[in-house]
């Protein structure tokens, strides 16, 4: 039977979809009670009920909303590019779920252990801005495409940041595989060999700069409701519409996945004598997750121009200046050589 | 399956190329322009250069044909007009085409190359590396100085761009961000504090 599945095409293709359905539906199934999670959060910092009324506590509430989506009609507006405008929701959900192939939930728990793992993340993070450009374009209306030009002008801007934070990240650890990097952060300390103490300032800035990447509160200028309706995603009703919900709420989940393994030491406990694994990895990314929904329940919005100005002009030339003082720190080995984790 | 997936890679990048040139629409040429680019990147990765791989859709993909897409949205071309004019390059085209398939006919039939830079060609580097550690050791130990003069001479279009585009213009009503950051609090707003669960 095992020579079956790693023998034939047939069985290792079996095998491929088996592991693609095991990490997917977990995954969209989290979803929907994340999306609740992320509502009543928001609705106890305004002490709103939040949903409360399908299932106990409302806890089916997302599948509900699910179903409402499906059955609506889909209405594409007149003067619309069909081809690009059924595409545009596609790409964004196609793009959001991809990316997971490379992300580690264990030890060895990855579909594709590629050696440029967080360079693909990247990369795909950097597709997503498709989905929403040609949604915008597509719709034939003023509204969607302001919203879409805002949109990924933001996403444009903070997407460098994001990248050099991260490549200090791979300075210090000396690859770019997701295993090698948790592995760099194991230590008999625990939770102090963790990359957010040496890193610390870029754990800030990357949170802040996922927040504006995934268009979340206080960077949700696409979807300002007071300026633009509802941003890039105006004219869209039904399944696209959907699709372009959960493309977003999973580009979250996934920064929260790369918050912990990039700076919170992924699977790893953060003492000695509790045993690594997969739940702490849970945990941590649940952690981040309440923090992006926190966020979005205290602040208020930004101006735009205040957010075109504090990435290219607060972030850009800190994480730039921070990448050069972390290979200074790693090559001399400074500070006790926290900064130089690759196995020498 | 290597084969398949070159096949079908190779099938979409000429498919991609060729929707670039006749689509009527220049946004679909620009998301053909994508989907060849996309294809590439997959070429790449089955020929084991998954650090190109990357880098390609993160430059050109991710950065590059963004642009081009902001850019063709925006501009008010009447590309029909521009389509009709384009038959007066059409010469210039066909020169470029022919010149291009000469050096494609040479290069793999007719031209012999010594068999010492053959080996040179294919032995550049440390295989039992992966190839963005081969990639990083020869750009920057072995060819240091050609690297940074290329930084340098992007750095200089980078400043030419900068200072065509530059102009300062009086009348317009400009906004001081120091100024607006360093207004006192207390003069622009109250701050109440409301116990939870009353409101004001």
């Amino acid at each position: 039977m095992a020579e079956f599945f790693t023998q034939t095409g047939l069985g290792m293709g079996l095998l491929l979809v088996g592991q693609v359905l095991l990490l997917v539906v977990p995954l969209l199934l989290a979803l929907a009670f994340l999306m609740y999670a992320d509502r009543k959060i928001w609705a106890a910092v305004m002490m709103r009920r939040g949903p409360n009324v399908v299932g106990v506590f409302g806890l089916l509430q997302s599948f509900a909303d699910f179903l409402k989506y499906i059955v609506k009609e889909v209405v594409v507006p007149a003067g619309a590019d069909r081809a690009v405008f059924f595409l545009a929701p596609m790409i964004s959900f196609v793009m959001a779920m991809i990316a997971w192939a490379v992300i580690p939930f264990n030890d060895g728990w990855v579909l594709a252990d590629i050696n440029v793992a967080i360079l693909y993340v990247f990369a795909i993070s950097s597709l997503e801005v498709y989905g929403v450009i040609m949604g915008g374009w597509a719709s034939n209306s003023k509204y969607p495409f302001l919203g879409s030009l805002r949109s990924a002008a933001q996403m444009i801007s903070y997407e460098v940041s994001i990248g050099l934070i991260i490549i200090g990240v791979i300075i210090s650890t000396g690859s770019m595989n997701f295993g090698a990097i948790v592995e760099a952060q194991e230590g008999a300390g625990g939770i102090l060999h963790w990359y957010f103490l040496p890193h610390f300032p870029m754990l800030i800035l990357f949170f802040v700069s996922a927040l504006a990447e995934t268009n979340r509160p206080p960077f949700d200028l696409p979807e300002a409701e007071s300026e633009l309706v509802a941003g890039y995603q105006v004219e869209y009703s039904s399944t696209p519409f959907l699709l372009f919900m959960i493309g977003e709420l999973v580009a979250v989940v996934l920064m929260c996945a790369l918050v912990s393994l990039l700076f919170l030491g992924g699977w790893l406990s953060p003492v000695a004598f509790l045993p690594d694994g997969f739940f702490w990895m849970f945990i941590k990314m649940l952690f981040v997750f309440f923090m992006f929904s926190m966020v979005k329940a205290i602040t208020p919005r930004y101006r735009y121009d205040q957010l075109m100005r504090l990435g290219w002009k607060v972030f850009l030339p800190f994480s730039l200046f921070w990448v050069v003082f972390v290979a200074f720190a790693a090559k001399f080995e400074w500070f006790w050589g926290i900064y130089a984790r690759w196995p020498m | 399956m290597t084969v398949f997936a070159f096949y079908l890679f190779a099938t979409s990048v000429i498919a991609g190329g060729l929707f670039t040139v006749i689509s009527r629409n220049p946004v679909h040429s620009v998301l053909w322009l994508i989907l060849a680019f996309l294809s590439s990147a997959g070429l790449f990765v089955l020929l084991g250069a998954e650090f190109v791989a990357m880098l390609l859709i993160i430059v050109y993909v991710g950065a590059v044909a963004v642009l081009f897409l902001f850019v063709v949205m925006m501009l008010d071309v009447d590309f029909a007009e521009l389509k009709a004019e384009m038959a007066k390059y059409m010469p210039l085209a066909l020169l470029i085409a022919v010149v291009i398939l000469m050096q494609f006919v040479m290069a793999f039939g007719a031209w012999e190359s010594n068999a010492a830079a053959e080996g040179l060609r294919t032995q550049v580097t440390d295989t039992t590396k992966f190839n963005t550690e081969a990639l990083g050791l020869i750009l920057y130990d072995d060819y240091f100085l050609i690297f940074q003069l290329a930084g340098l001479i992007l750095l200089v279009a980078m400043i030419g761009a900068i200072v065509l585009t530059l102009r300062h213009r009086v009348d317009v009503k400009r906004q001081d961000v120091v100024a607006q950051m360093m207004r006192d609090p207390a003069t622009a707003m109250e701050l109440k504090d409301v116990k939870p669960g009353q409101g004001l």
